[in-house]
């Protein structure tokens, strides 16, 4: 039996989209065998196929992030000789899958949008212009998924859990949580994940409540551009560009962002691109499938409207 | 810190090898690295201590890499490692994380600052790769930094998608700076001529005591199987506001069936 290590994981007892993409990933190589840290979410695990849970339930890996679930995955690595692990691109994923890479003696692969028979991975690089097929050539391939690589199935099986016992080494627990502070989301979906995005920059002149509410009528998230962040006017976590996040959505909406090269970066591989700008030479317009040159105070609320109108 | 092509410019991959082709774009200072050199200079300018903290550079990559470490030096770091070697091409983060441990193990270090990637490659794992090398704990996607020279402690605010987590570490550790923990200085006309003084150690594999295997595209454990450049994306509709911008765009929505 082929398997394949997943790291799982979950928001409040809800497995992440990016583990639903990860599991269904895995099935394309053999039998995903989950990695999971807290609630036992086994039964949704098993949706995806995975036939074979491993629950991680110490108290380290709440107190120090990274470390130990590069301990708990070694030690799956080695109980299982296991055909890949697969883990979600986020930030704490990377450096888990770099770390893991460098404790197991294998070659790492980030940020693939999808991945070919012998592993070999398939990633967009520099902002979506080329795209490059590479393949680990030593140990077991340790590959992070970009999100939205592909639309999860279920294959439902029988859940087995089994609890995964640790000794994490001193090095492990030296850098610790002394606190946190939960970001305020307001119900929107994660921008990494959004299968919609509507961004917000310079021409919101810091008032982004036309942005947010076409972003509530589509069930989208919000992006800003640096230039917003830089200003104060919206969280450094949503800023998408060269630095920040680079998303992949099926719908980005470019609202008041001039488009230059560095936010370009982060989100011209999306699949379809709205940009609304006062500015008829805005560059965002050279990439826009769909462009508006007009005041976003006016076409915002207008388009939301019509949204919800269709939806009633 | 490394030198990176310069972020606004169009970067490309060789025929012949599938790495950077860097000969063709303007090389600058990885943006991203000014933020863990301002960091640096502002924790040191912060210490009262009778011993003077020394802000040591350290880069590897081709002889022009000098040109960032010049830039480094003049926005006030004190000295730098140059690590430079002709089999050191093609290096994955893999061998890349080996050299930058190797060089840092052998010196007293009280703690790495790093910027979270590169702009270039963008993997954004070094710094825990680092740590990993190291044996040091990591303090990753710092939004804040606080030293605490005597107790030698170091607390950061790490910022995540979920939130921020308060965390700390004793020294020596490595940590990562996200953009938003300062504003990079401008060099100073001071610091710009004395930059062209400040001493710059270079180092070959064979001082590491690295084989030449274990790096560059010998020792990498990924490779390149082959790549395309996509053509340019292609500009669709472009309408100006008459009144009905915002219903026209909501119908293009719904042709393509995202409403």
């Amino acid at each position: 039996m082929n398997q394949v290590l997943v790291l799982v994981e979950q928001l409040s007892g809800q497995i992440t989209r990016a583990s639903t993409e990860l599991l269904t990933m895995a099935r394309r190589f053999g039998t995903p065998i989950a990695f999971i840290v807290g609630d036992d979410v086994s039964a949704q695990v098993s949706q995806y196929g995975a036939a074979k849970v491993f629950r991680g339930v110490a108290p380290e890996y709440d107190l120090h992030p990274v470390a130990p679930w590069v301990d708990a995955l070694a030690a799956l690595v080695t109980q299982l000789s296991p055909e890949a692990v697969l883990i979600a691109s986020s930030a704490k994923g990377k450096e888990i899958a770099g770390r893991l890479a460098i404790r197991v003696g294998s070659g790492v692969i980030t940020d693939a949008v999808d991945i070919s028979e012998g592993f070999v991975a398939t990633q967009s690089i520099f902002g979506g212009s080329t795209v490059v097929h590479s393949k680990v050539t030593e140990g077991i391939p340790i590959i992070t998924l970009a999100p939205n690589a592909l639309e999860p199935t279920a294959s439902p099986v029988e859940p087995s859990v089994e609890d995964l016992v640790v000794s994490f080494g001193e090095i492990t627990t030296a850098a610790r949580v002394t606190g946190r502070e939960q970001a305020t989301k307001g119900g929107r979906p994660d921008l990494g994940e959004a299968s919609i995005v509507v961004s917000g920059g310079r021409g919101t002149n810091g008032d982004f409540a036309a942005v947010e509410g076409l972003a509530d009528a589509l069930g989208a998230a919000v992006g800003a551009s640096r230039a917003a962040v830089d200003a104060g006017w919206y969280p450094y976590t949503h800023q998408v560009g060269q630095t920040g996040k680079s998303v992949s959505p099926q719908l980005y909406i470019a609202c008041g962002i001039s488009g230059a090269i560095q936010h370009r970066a982060g989100m011209q591989t999306s699949k379809t691109i709205v940009a609304v700008n006062k500015d008829p030479d805005a560059p965002i317009f050279e990439i826009a499938d769909f462009g508006v040159v007009g005041d976003l105070f006016a076409v915002l609320p207008q388009a939301t409207t019509a949204i919800n109108a269709r939806k009633a | 810190m490394k030198q990176a092509p310069d972020s606004v410019a169009q970067k490309n991959l060789k025929e012949s090898d599938s790495t950077l082709d860097r000969a063709s774009v303007d090389a600058v200072l990885n943006d991203l690295d000014e933020y863990a050199i301002e960091a640096a200079l502002q924790f040191s300018e912060a210490q009262t201590s009778e011993i003077p903290n020394r802000i040591t550079l350290l880069s590897m990559g081709p002889e022009r890499a000098t040109e960032a470490i010049r830039k480094g030096f003049s926005m006030g770091a004190d000295d730098a490692i140059h690590v430079v070697d002709s089999a050191l091409a093609g290096s994955d983060a893999l061998a890349t994380s080996l050299v930058l441990a190797t060089v840092i193990a052998d010196r007293e270090v009280d703690f790495v600052l790093c910027g979270t990637e590169s702009t270039d490659a963008r993997m954004a794992v070094i710094p825990a790769m680092l740590a990993e090398r190291l044996g040091w704990p990591q303090l990753t996607f710092a939004g804040e930094i606080e030293v605490d020279a005597t107790a030698r402690i170091v607390r950061i605010k790490r910022m995540t998608d979920d939130g921020v987590e308060s965390m700390e570490s004793p020294m020596p550790c490595v940590i990562s700076v996200v953009e938003q923990i300062n504003e990079p200085r401008y060099p100073s006309f001071k610091n710009i001529m004395a930059a062209k003084k400040k001493p710059v150690e270079t180092l070959s594999l064979t001082d590491l005591g690295i084989a030449s295997d274990q790096v560059g595209s010998a020792g990498s454990r990924t490779t390149v199987v082959d790549f395309a450049v996509l053509p340019p994306r292609a500009a669709g509709v472009k309408v100006t506001d008459d009144g009905t911008g915002g219903d026209q765009l909501v119908a293009f929505l719904a042709a393509k069936k995202l409403v």
